[in-house]
Formats: C-alpha cells, structure tokens, sequence
C-alpha cells in the first residue's frame, strides 16, 4: 500500500526527519507514535504530498507521491492535525467542495456527502456555519472529508486531540469501523489509544525510527525483560528480606523507599529471567509467618515500552531500560 | 480548477469583501461618469476612467490579500495541496474567481456608452468607450494576477495588501518619477549599475549563496561596462526606456484613444501570465524549503 524509503526532510541545518523508511500493509490500522517533536505530522505531511521531502521516496501504490502527485493522492484521505475547514461554509457545503475538489464524479456527490456525514454523525449540524461548531464536530467534519470519494488509506494525525472523554470513546469506534474498508495510519500521543486501536505500532523519536512492529510483539518483547515483582508483607523488615534472598530463582531484592504504616513492607524482587517465582515466594513468606498483602508481577505497559524506545541513550539517567532496542527488535532502519 | 472557483466566488461574497470591492469601484466610476459625462458633457468614457485607475490601486489589495495568505494561515491549504488537483489549477481557480468578482462592475460600465447615447453620441465614440472598458480590465486582471502572486509570498493578509498596494502604487507613478531621470548615457549606467547591485544582493538574500550572487553581480558588471564602452549612444535613455515596462498604467492610454493595440494586449495578457506562474513557484517553493 505505502512504502516509505529513506524519507528525509531538512529545514536549513535541522532535520526534522531522518531516513525514514517503513512499509503499510492492507487492513490494517499503524499507531504512529513519538514525543512532542518527533517528526510525526512532518513524515505525514511529505506522505501525503502536502510538502516535498529532502531526500527519499514515498510510493502509494505504486504511484510516487512526488512523481505522480494526482494518482498517488487519489487513495489516500488526510485529516491534518487542525482540520482544514473554511469557517464561513456549512458542513454540507464544505464537504461537497472537498468532493468536487477530490474529483468525485458529479451525480455522486449528494449521495457520498450524505453517506459520509451519517457516518461520522454531523447530519444534525448540516446547516449550521463551520465556525459555530464544537472543536468535536469539526474534528468529524475533518473526518468526513478525509473519508469522501472513500480512499484506501486514510490518515489520520491525533484524531481525538480536543475532544472530550464521549466523544474520544466514540472517535476510537469510529475509527475502529472504518479497518473494515480502509487501512488506516494514525498518530497519537495517547497511548492507550494506540494500544486500543492499533494493530501495528510505528515509534519515531527525533526524527528517527526505532521500532515498527505489531503491538503483540512489541508488549512481549519487553515483558521478557521485565523481571520485577512487587511485594507488600506485613513482618519485621529483615526477616522477610532474608527470607525473601533464599527463595530460589530470586536476583536480588530491596525494600522500596516508601513504607506502609500498618506493619507492613514494601519490596521489589528482581527475578532471574524465566523463572516463575511466584509460589515459592508464596511458601516462603507464609512458613516465615509473614503473610503477604499484595503482590504484582507488573507487565510493562505500552507507555514504559514508550518511554523505553524513545529515551535519549546520553540522558543523565545512564543507561536505558532496553540494552538497544534495536538488535531484540526487527528495526527497518534506512 | 472548478471546484476551487466556485467557492473562492463564494467566499467572495459570503464576506463583505467582495461587495465592497464592486461597490467602490461603481462608486467611484459612477461619480466621475456623473461629473464629466452627464454634467460637463464629455462623449467619452475615458475621461471617468483616466480618473478611476488610481482607485484601482487602492481597492485591489483588498480583494486579492486574503486569497492565497488566509489559506495559508488557517491551514486549509493542507486539503487543497493534498487533493488530487495539480496546484496550476488551484491557483488558477483562485484568479478566474477574481476575475470575476473583476468583471461584474466592468459589466454594469458597459451600459453607460448606451446611457450617453440617449444623448446622441456616435457610433465611432461607443465603440471608442468599449475599447477603452477593455483596456481598463486588462488593467485591472494585471493588478489582480500582481495581488495573487504578492499574496502567496505571506501568511500574513496585512503584509499582503500593504506590498501589493506599494508595488501597484509604484507601476502607476513610475512613468513620472523616470522622466525624472536623466537622459545621459552615463546617467543610465549609473542607473543599471546600482540595478545589477540590489540584484545580487536580493539574490544573496534568497539563496544565501555568496559565490553565486557576488559572481552573477560582477558578471552583470563587466558585460553593463563592455556594452557602455562598445556602443555608448544607445545608452542614451535607455535606463528610462527600460523600466517604462514596469508602467503598467501609461499602456492604457492607447486604449483610451480608442486604439486596440495587440502589443498592449500581449503587454497585460503576458504579465497575467507571468505572475500567475510565479504564484504556482511560489507555492511549489514553499513546499520544498
């Protein structure tokens, strides 16, 4: 469907995006993810034709997207990051401009501006100026006219910037629908969404990037290096973490800084990798008579495999969490 | 190109801009029609419209400084420039719109020949006045395509009214400041060369290029002093005769003595031409840097 090779974009000295390259498959909905400044909207932008790139190429199709502009734009849908509305046109109105303006044969029009305004549900406000719309409908209308003349790929940069908690629920459905008919890439910074709706994940950070693979396999990657358990037992301090150290299979242990009020201990259990300690440390603490309150083998959510991937390796906090992410991970890298 | 007309139209007259447009120029012309046709009993049009062109200069900018700068602030450039339409067509749509909005009122002055003909005015004289009603559009399409393309170089719509209505200004009085000018030869060396130095400068602005600007400013030099020292009377009023191009106003007079001149037309037709392509470069260049 997309393949991006070695795109690069450079603004005088700095580069905004550093050969990039990444291919999209059919069906399916690419997370598009990176700090503030990573280069999203930019790599979007030049994939969309909207501004020229330094260097590389982006194909759709089969078309290049620099080369062949008119047949490369035909299938993909753009809704930028501030939806490109006219504030003095109605939603109608606007959204049959944007058809004729896609090239959407003309006795098709009425039907496809209706078609798509019941989809994204801003029928109601058919009439109303653009300008006197919520943040959340013109942010639909931006969807709808990114869906007219029902391109293969649409994309889409921080859908649900804006809108409140309803309205996000029902953009992520929304959005979810379309995979049926559309591939879809989509940035965000949120990453529960991503994780909701995204079946392949993409991480840029300063312009360059590091990882793009299927969430599944990104989640369990790291999970393998999470080897952390956290624990809360009720006990004399020094006890348990004796009796804790003779579990085997157990790396290293510490009791963490806060402590609990009630008697009781918090501590972090580094295990050895591929073991289960779990029971044994269960055994252990109750034949030590000191019972445990809670306890947490944390999987490594979407955000520290975030963090993670996007930590700059000459941060003051030393060494980053993942050795490099590159040799574990299947990194195309330009 | 079609879509992008009808709602630059539209927009045209969803806000105030473009009645304001057409209702100062009806004005204006209408006023001077009324003094110096129906009172003081000219048979010509051209008297109102010889006092109208400067009005030209002044209302343009109003109408043309929104029209690529606006999309640009608010950001609907992104969907025209990521649709399927080759960017020539969008700025093209932009200019028939104005052209438009240009030729309702000329429109309505094509009646008042047929208003002074109630009065008994010849056959020879109303063909006289259509003439110079089309020269006067022609006139006023440069201004537009000029507007435009200003118009794209900024995001700002102030910037962009106060450039093109500077630059309008100065196309209108440089026919009187270059009889200023001396006509010596000498005078029009001097003049070329302080051209040929704000050219490279201008060009080291814009590309930041030392090498090149100092070479293309020392290489205009030496062909300015070869060509001086080869043949010095035809640089007699040269300098004069050179920048008279840029006085878009003096071509019109032509088509006030009822003269339909095709150098003229070419004149207007060809600056339309180049400053609708400059627009595209600039959009094109403004992707790409």
């Amino acid at each position: 469907m997309i393949e991006v090779n070695n795109l690069t974009k450079k603004y005088g000295d700095h580069t905004a995006v550093d050969h990039i390259s990444f291919h999209v498959k059919k069906g399916k909905i690419y997370g598009f993810l990176g700090p503030n400044g990573a280069g999203k909207t930019t790599t979007m932008n030049m994939i969309t034709g909207y501004i020229g790139a330094t260097e590389g190429d982006v194909k759709v199709n089969g078309h290049d997207i620099f080369e062949e502009p008119e047949l490369a734009k035909k299938s993909i849908g753009y809704l930028p990051e501030l939806p490109p509305l006219y504030m003095e046109m109605t939603p109608e109105e606007y959204l049959k401009f944007a058809a004729e303006l896609k090239g959407v044969e003309k006795q098709k029009i009425k039907s496809m501006v209706e078609d798509v305004m019941q989809m994204t549900g801003v029928s109601d406000m058919r009439r109303r100026l653009i300008k006197n719309l919520s943040k959340g409908y013109r942010q639909r209308v931006g969807l709808a006219q990114a869906l007219l003349g029902y391109p293969e790929i649409l994309i889409l940069d921080e859908p649900t910037v804006g809108l409140d908690p309803k309205q996000i629920i029902e953009m992520r459905q929304l959005i979810k629908n379309l995979k049926e008919n559309h591939t879809i890439i989509l940035s965000s910074h949120i990453l529960t969404e991503i994780s909701e709706v995204c079946d392949e994940v993409i991480i840029i950070t300063d312009g360059k990037l590091v990882a793009s693979d299927s969430l599944a396999n990104l989640s369990r990657l790291s999970e393998l290096k999470n080897n952390q358990i956290n624990l809360t037992v009720r006990g004399n301090e020094k006890v348990i973490l004796e009796c804790v150290r003779r579990v085997n299979g157990v790396k290293s242990v510490k009791a963490s800084v806060s402590r609990n009020d009630s008697g009781a201990v918090d501590i972090i259990v580094e295990r050895k990798a591929d073991m289960d300690i779990r029971e044994s440390l269960f055994y252990a603490l109750a034949n030590a008579k000191c019972p445990i309150l809670s306890m947490r083998a944390d999987k490594k959510s979407l955000e520290d495999i975030f963090l993670d991937m996007t930590k700059m390796p000459d941060t003051s906090n030393g060494e980053a969490v993942l050795e490099n992410p590159k040799d574990k991970l299947q990194v195309k890298e330009g | 190109m079609n879509a992008v007309f009808k709602r630059e139209l539209k927009s045209c007259f969803n806000s105030m801009t473009g009645y304001i447009f057409i209702a100062f120029i009806i004005f204006i012309v209408s006023m001077f029609f009324s003094l110096y046709n129906l009172y003081a009993g000219s048979s010509l049009i051209r008297n109102s419209l010889n006092g109208v062109s400067f009005a030209l200069f002044i209302i343009i900018p109003i109408l043309t400084m929104r029209v690529m700068a606006e999309e640009r602030k608010q950001k609907t450039d992104q969907l025209l420039y990521t649709s399927p339409v080759k960017i020539t067509d969008i700025v093209l749509g932009k200019y028939l719109a104005l052209e438009v909005t240009f030729l309702i009122p000329v429109i309505l002055f094509c009646f008042y020949p047929f208003i002074m003909k109630i009065y008994g005015k010849t056959e020879e004289s109303m063909a006289m006045d259509f003439v110079a009603l089309f020269g006067f559009f022609l006139l006023g399409s440069l201004y537009l395509a000029i507007g435009l393309f200003l118009s794209s170089i900024t995001e700002s719509q102030v910037i962009a009214a106060v450039l093109t209505f500077g630059i309008l200004m100065i196309t209108y009085f440089i026919g009187g400041l270059l009889s200023l000018v001396p006509g010596s030869a000498i005078a029009s060396l001097i003049g070329f060369v302080i051209v040929v130095i704000v050219v490279a400068f201008i060009l080291y602005a814009m590309t930041k290029h030392i090498v090149v600007s100092v070479s293309v400013g020392a290489v205009g030099e030496i062909a300015l002093l070869i060509a001086f020292f080869a043949n010095k009377t035809m640089f007699e009023g040269l300098f004069a005769k050179v920048f008279s191009v840029l006085d878009c106003s003096a071509k019109l007079d032509n088509f006030f003595y009822g003269i339909f001149d095709f150098t003229n037309v070419a004149y207007y037709v060809s600056g339309c031409v180049l400053f609708i392509f400059l627009t595209v470069q600039a959009v094109q260049k403004r992707r790409y840097s």
